[in-house]
């Protein structure tokens, strides 16, 4: 199984996506991110999905529950450049990602969280 | 039969071009006319002579080109049939006073019978085809994404939306975001003759999907009678920001991207 790899930049934690995701690799990604979030004490973290073509409703859900999780350890969670197939996917699963922000590309994610913050 | 058309050939084919010809009224020029005529009455001769296996998928092919063409350039059914029907008529002034052909006539007669009506399902189908060509084409057209501002763009829509539009403004607005690095997207529903709960669903999800890719959407241009039926049918805009008119959607669009438009 293929690790996605989690970069701390400061105060965020950078994750990009650049395998398939199987829903494993998405399992192993939570956990991951939970131990690093407690780890480096963390305020923000920026999913890049630039990478990522093919969604289906685990993974969608997978990356909202992220976000819950994120939250408990108070940090913000933004995910960034999602292609526009995958939001139209999205949409018409009927997952709408309340639990995470967006942004259309790593640099705009990063100043959201600066603002934010 | 096919001795009977070659032996009177020049004479048919006057006849037959001056019947055609006088339905095509200058729409078509004559030596073209009479080329083609020439080509289809040798092609008619070749099947009757029965002894050319190729002949009769030729000469399909050929009348198929023609009402194809006839079509592109307006002419009417009718118009197009007398092409194939003419030479029907031309050969019967010749062999009218004829008894011995008239058998040979009736075969005759059946076999342009059936390539009128191919002619006519050629031409059917080329229209066919203008319709659909028009239909994607307006479809295009009626979904621009202009650009507005930095980071702001429009997308106006005019015409009803059905999900096939729906589906293609959500994928051209969405694209345009991504190329325009735009954070903000007004759509203006001025054109939208009407909003039922249905097209309400559309706008939704296309805001939706924007605010996935990290956009703001904001929907203006309702007129009053819609505003009416939305609130009638109960319809929820939820946390989507609406705007009576493009000026006022673009102003509330400025003022996210923190910008200030004040006299020069």
């Amino acid at each position: 199984m293929e690790r996605v790899p989690i970069l701390r930049i400061g105060p965020t934690l950078f994750v990009s996506i650049q395998i398939d995701l199987q829903d494993q690799s998405v399992l192993q990604l939570q956990e991951d991110l939970a131990d690093q979030l407690v780890a480096t004490r963390a305020t923000g973290v920026i999913i890049d999905i630039t990478a990522v073509e093919i969604v289906d409703s685990f993974i969608g859900r997978m990356l909202a529950t992220i976000g819950s999780i994120s939250r408990l350890f108070d940090a913000e969670t933004v995910l960034v450049g999602m292609r526009p197939a995958v939001a139209i996917t999205l949409v018409e699963l009927g997952l709408s990602l309340d639990t995470v922000r967006t942004a259309l590309n790593a640099e705009q994610g990063l100043r959201l969280l600066n603002g934010s913050s | 039969m096919a001795e009977f058309l070659r032996a009177n050939e020049a004479k048919l084919l006057d006849r037959w071009y001056e019947i055609v010809f006088s339905t095509v009224r200058g729409r078509s020029a004559a030596d073209d006319l009479r080329a083609e005529l020439a080509d289809l009455y040798g092609l008619i001769v070749r099947v009757m002579s029965g002894t050319d296996e190729s002949a009769f998928g030729e000469l399909r092919a050929a009348l198929a080109e023609l009402s194809r063409s006839r079509a592109r350039s307006g002419f009417s059914p009718s118009e197009t049939a007398v092409a194939v029907f003419g030479l029907k008529d031309a050969v019967y002034e010749v062999v009218a006073d004829a008894a011995e052909m008239v058998h040979e006539y009736l075969t005759f007669a059946r076999m342009i019978d059936d390539l009128g009506l191919s002619t006519f399902e050629a031409y059917a189908a080329a229209r066919e085809e203008i319709i659909t060509q028009q239909a994607e084409a307006m479809l295009e057209l009626s979904t621009p994404v202009v650009r507005l501002w930095d980071g702001i763009i429009a997308v106006p829509l005019v015409g009803t939306l059905d999900s096939a539009r729906t589906q293609l403004v959500m994928e051209k607005m969405l694209d345009a975001l991504v190329t325009t690095e735009a954070r903000h997207a007004v759509i203006d529903i001025t054109g939208v003759p009407t909003v039922d709960t249905e097209v309400a669903q559309h706008l939704l999800k296309t805001v939706m999907a924007a605010r996935l890719l990290g956009a703001q959407c904001t929907i203006c241009g309702i007129r009053p009678q819609i505003a009416h039926t939305i609130v009638s049918l109960g319809i929820e805009f939820g946390d989507i920001t609406t705007k009576a008119t493009l000026a006022d959607a673009l102003a509330h669009a400025l003022h996210g991207a923190g910008l200030k438009v004040g006299p020069a």
